[in-house]
């Protein structure tokens, strides 16, 4: 097999766990993620403990495999560079958190929860998507 | 489904899915990045993105069909309410580079100063919002 095939059916195998993480915790529901970020009302603490258990796994995996001189497919690792934080970085979590809370789903959930072929779901990764779009072609026009 | 083991559960599987991802692809499991990525260039990172993607829905349909029963997922937000908010996470999301997974799970993992300072931002103002919808408006 090539690599860039192996590359691939890698892509398509985390994506797996990761949709099987998202449906296993129920953080796919709107109802339970909004049910953490109520803390004025019935808190739910299963999205912290969706957090420790991802964190759990990912500070040491991501520790060793830094370490290591190059990915197992791959030439290099591709790892964001900026370090600083700029006005963008804050005002983007901010507006993000907004939405997070209005529909209670995030990117992940978003994706996952189109298989219930759902009206509103629909609705919001379409709105994602056009809002991701939008966004992109208007910051690199002033870049 | 629900309940904290299940949520501790689900968690490590996510914390997996993006250490297979950087071991084997050397990418961050940022969604928002993923399916962001998908609509601009490089497009010679749009199949691996689109294959991660395919795998999402294949996890969550393996998981229906193992258990029997549809996802019984509540809706909280109208229609209007979903599209506004489908927006503002894109748009930020974008902005900040970086959503739950992206910063949360993947840039603490890294220990990022970014992620770390994003994360708290955009679960207080998410909290903030839920508070305004729920208990002031």
């Amino acid at each position: 097999m090539s690599s860039s095939a192996k590359r691939l059916l890698a892509a398509l195998a985390a994506g797996f766990v990761f949709g099987l993480g998202l449906v296993v915790s129920d953080m796919v529901n709107p109802a339970r993620v909004i049910g953490f970020l109520d803390v004025a009302g019935k808190w739910d603490a299963t999205l912290l403990m969706v957090m420790i258990g991802a964190l759990a796994v990912s500070i040491p995996g991501f520790r060793w495999i830094l370490k290591r001189p190059h990915p197992l497919f791959g030439d290099g690792f591709s790892l964001p560079t900026k370090t600083d934080l700029d006005p963008r970085l804050i005002g983007g979590a901010a507006l993000f958190g907004v939405g997070w809370g209005l529909a209670g789903l995030c990117p992940g959930p978003a994706v996952t929860a189109l298989v219930t072929l759902a009206v509103p779901f629909f609705a919001f990764f379409v709105a994602m998507l056009a809002g991701a779009f939008a966004y992109d072609r208007l910051a690199n026009r002033k870049a | 489904m629900g309940g904290v083991s299940y949520g501790f559960l689900g968690g490590m599987l996510i914390g997996a899915a993006a250490v297979i991802l950087l071991f084997a692809n050397g990418r961050i499991a940022g969604i928002s990045g993923i399916v962001g990525g998908l609509l601009a260039p490089p497009f010679s990172d749009s199949a691996w993105r689109a294959m991660f993607i395919a795998g999402m829905w294949l996890g969550a349909v393996a998981f229906i069909l193992a258990r029997g029963a549809p996802l019984a997922l509540t809706v909280q937000a109208s229609l209007p309410v979903m599209i506004v908010a489908g927006l503002l996470v894109g748009v930020g999301t974008r902005m900040g580079g970086g959503c739950t997974s992206g910063h949360g799970v993947c840039g603490i993992a890294r220990g990022s100063k970014r992620s770390i300072v994003a994360t708290l931002v955009f679960v207080a103002t998410a909290m903030a919002t839920v508070f305004v919808v729920r208990h002031a408006a």
